[in-house]
């Protein structure tokens, strides 16, 4: 490549660089840096009461039984929510794809809308529907003479509660997408398929899963990230409550960050939580691989 | 467009923006103030200062309204980036953690040449919260304290004539009235994650649940452990159900419907009670002092509330002084007090009309004679988060009385551990 061509390059890809240096790369040194360190509220009064701790911020974090509380919340949200959110969207991209359908745009739309809407507004209602002295879920199935169940004030049930509540504002994304990879399946395949003699569900089993997996694994990537990432529901709904029981690692660091003003601590929550992440995409990624998914 | 034409039209542009900067700061207009106050008292802040505006037509006030929630964050921010306005509303337990940070002004010398602001006139338990390491920091704007609410209906029904006066007292009319209660109802109504209550019944105890300046936790001593008992056996008796404040819809609601006979809460909750409840249980309700563990004067309760303060980086302090003797006035708290319902800190506020007018807030005026400062210091929030959160486990029976107590002191011990080094390196007073 000439010189001056590769000089216009840099040059195009410039901005994005330092958009990203600027507003990603520093802030993540400046935030390792942080861990380092015990910077607190008496650090931000002065610097000269900011001490180097080493990795002594790493050591109480794995040292502090409310971490361990919400790393556990936060798997189950992520092993419990993952799957369902995959499966209930493949099974609406599924219904929704199907030439039986009728109204799929309209069904397409409905199932779409929880993930534009406010997740706050909707978060309330919902707070509202599970209510147990006066919700419309308890109150439906006392219909059917079922006891009244206290959803989101037992620490056993709040998180299925916020699960259930996040599986039906997200599954519409991961719709769409395995909507697009449906329709990328050539139809011969089921033609050929048809002709020797096999049943929707054969056709289901060995064309549409096996094909789908790449997406499926897109999908699932893309959700897990997300869900380790679990915040603003617990905020809005339980606020962690009852007995901690929906605090995620996230809303940790967040108390500790802009609650209690311990950024050293709380950056070495966020590198805790980052490596988790990148550790359990790692897992993904080799599982797929082996399948010829990625 | 041409490079070179664009940066010099830039430099242009600058010029002229710095020309007329210089032109506004060299005329000598009047004086603005910022001023920050959160929730209720945002909304009528800028109402009260227009009569402040009236008076002083050289002084400008500029309100901000900030959401409670967002308030704290944002004051540490606005330090931390160098824009902190020149007088705010300030929650109490907040000023420990602006006096850490050295944001305040000091306001000795101003009290010491006003005619309004009297720190004797002052309920002594608000105006010491204000005091740290000898130096005043705040003037109360307006008091809060937890006491009861209270179903007299209720209470009648359950052979009950008088609010309880000591623990004894109130665990006998909660067993009367839990032993007649239909499914769903309850004696009391103490959301688990709410600290105050425990707070509050622990300093009726004498001494505090932190020792040696602040610096240690002092939770496992049997005065603490014993308020600590008889709040978890509100719940492990069934008196109190466990819920938190987000699974209650409406508190005025239940209150309305019986749901429970006791509530343990701050003065905004008169007027919400008043104003949300029907009219037939309106005669119904009232107010009683906390009981003390003993009865008789051994109650006490929190001195909570908010103080207005002035920030170092404030370039107009004496007309923020101004500002603040303004809303100190007695008439002018009383001002405040009709669009409120917020309670003066000061006894010359009290014989006011509206005020004294007020059959609700008599308990409180009795209360706020005997109320205690919480420990002064920037961890005291976080302190009693974590003590709430460990309260709320022995309540669900997790955690025996001891086994919680014991952790509280671990929590708090650990919290203070840069506090201690502060003090050991002589960079905090003790």
């Amino acid at each position: 490549m000439k010189s001056d061509q590769r000089i216009a390059g840099w040059i195009f890809v410039a901005p994005a660089l330092a958009v990203i240096s600027v507003f990603f790369l520093v802030p993540v040194i400046l935030a390792a840096g942080l861990s380092l360190t015990d910077f607190d509220l008496y650090a931000l009064g002065s610097l000269k009461n900011l001490q180097f701790v080493g990795l002594d911020n790493y050591v109480a974090v794995l040292r502090m039984g409310l971490f361990w509380r919400a790393l556990g919340n936060t798997l189950y949200f992520v092993v419990a929510g993952v799957p369902l959110s995959v499966a209930a969207a493949t099974g609406a991209a599924l219904l929704v794809h199907s030439r039986l359908a009728r109204w799929r745009g309209f069904f397409r739309l409905a199932l779409f809308t929880p993930v534009v809407t406010n997740l706050v507004a909707v978060a309330v209602i919902w707070k509202y529907l599970f209510e147990k002295r006066y919700g419309i879920v308890n109150y439906v199935m006392a219909l059917f003479g079922l006891h009244p169940i206290d959803w989101l004030g037992s620490p056993r049930l709040a998180m299925p509660t916020i699960i259930l509540f996040a599986t039906w504002k997200n599954f519409g994304y991961a719709m769409i997408i395995v909507l697009a990879g449906l329709q990328a399946i050539p139809e011969e395949l089921y033609e050929a398929a048809r002709l020797d003699g096999a049943g929707s569900w054969t056709q289901l089993r060995h064309i549409t899963l096996p094909l789908l997996g790449p997406t499926l694994m897109t999908v699932g990537l893309l959700t897990m990230v997300g869900y380790f990432q679990l915040f603003a529901e617990p905020y809005v709904i339980t606020e962690g409550g009852p007995l901690q029981s929906t605090l995620s690692v996230l809303y940790l660091m967040y108390n500790q960050g802009f609650d209690w003003w311990n950024l050293g601590l709380a950056s070495a929550i966020a590198f805790v939580l980052f490596s988790l992440t990148l550790a359990a995409t790692g897992v993904l990624v080799h599982a797929g691989r082996r399948r010829g998914w990625v | 467009m041409d490079p070179r034409r664009l940066s010099i039209g830039l430099i242009w542009l600058l010029a002229l923006a710095g020309l007329l900067d210089g032109c506004t700061s060299a005329r000598p207009g009047p004086i603005v103030l910022q001023f920050w106050a959160m929730g209720q008292e945002g909304r009528v802040a800028a109402q009260l200062v227009r009569g402040f505006e009236r008076e002083n037509p050289g002084i400008r006030v500029e309100v901000q309204q900030l959401p409670w929630a967002a308030a704290h964050a944002k004051l540490l921010t606005a330090y931390a980036g160098d824009s902190t306005p020149d007088v705010a509303q300030m929650g109490n337990t907040w000023i420990p953690e602006m006096a850490a940070l050295r944001a305040l002004t000091p306001l000795q010398p101003y009290i010491s040449r006003s005619r309004v602001v009297s720190p004797t006139d002052y309920f002594p338990g608000i105006w010491r919260g204000n005091v740290i390491g000898g130096r005043v920091y705040g003037i109360p704007w307006y008091v809060d304290t937890r006491l009861i609410f209270y179903r007299k209906d209720i209470l009648a029904a359950a052979g009950f004539s008088q609010p309880p006066a000591s623990w004894a007292d109130w665990t006998r009319m909660m067993a009367a009235i839990k032993a007649q209660a239909r499914p769903g109802q309850w004696a009391a109504l103490l959301p688990l994650n709410e600290f105050e209550q425990l707070v509050s019944l622990s300093l009726e105890e004498p001494g505090s649940f932190l020792r040696d300046h602040d610096q240690y936790g002092n939770f496992q001593s049997p005065r603490f452990e014993q308020a600590l008992r008889f709040y978890v056996e509100l719940f492990r008796q069934g008196y109190a159900p466990r819920v938190d404040d987000t699974q209650i819809a409406s508190v005025p609601m239940e209150f309305a419907r019986g749901h429970f006979a006791f509530y343990v809460s701050g003065p905004w909750m008169i007027r919400e009670f008043a104003t949300q409840m029907p009219k037939a249980v309106q005669r119904d309700w009232a107010t009683a002092p906390l009981p003390g563990p003993t009865g008789g004067n051994s109650n006490t309760g929190i001195a909570g509330g908010a103080s207005l303060v002035i920030f170092r980086n404030s370039r107009h302090k004496a007309a923020a002084w101004k500002l603040i003797e303004y809303l100190s006035r007695p008439a002018v708290q009383d001002q405040f007090h009709r669009l409120t319902g917020d309670l003066p800190p000061r006894r010359a506020s009290w014989s006011q009309p509206d005020i004294a007018g007020n059959r609700f807030a008599v308990a409180f005026r009795s209360q706020l004679e005997r109320v205690r400062a919480v420990p002064r210091i920037a961890e005291y929030e976080q302190i009693v988060r974590e003590m709430q959160t460990i309260a709320a486990r022995a309540a669900w029976g997790d955690l025996s009385v001891e086994q919680a107590a014991k952790l509280m002191d671990r929590k708090a011990n650990a919290i203070l551990a840069k506090r201690r080094w502060m003090i050991a390196h002589g960079r905090l007073p003790p």
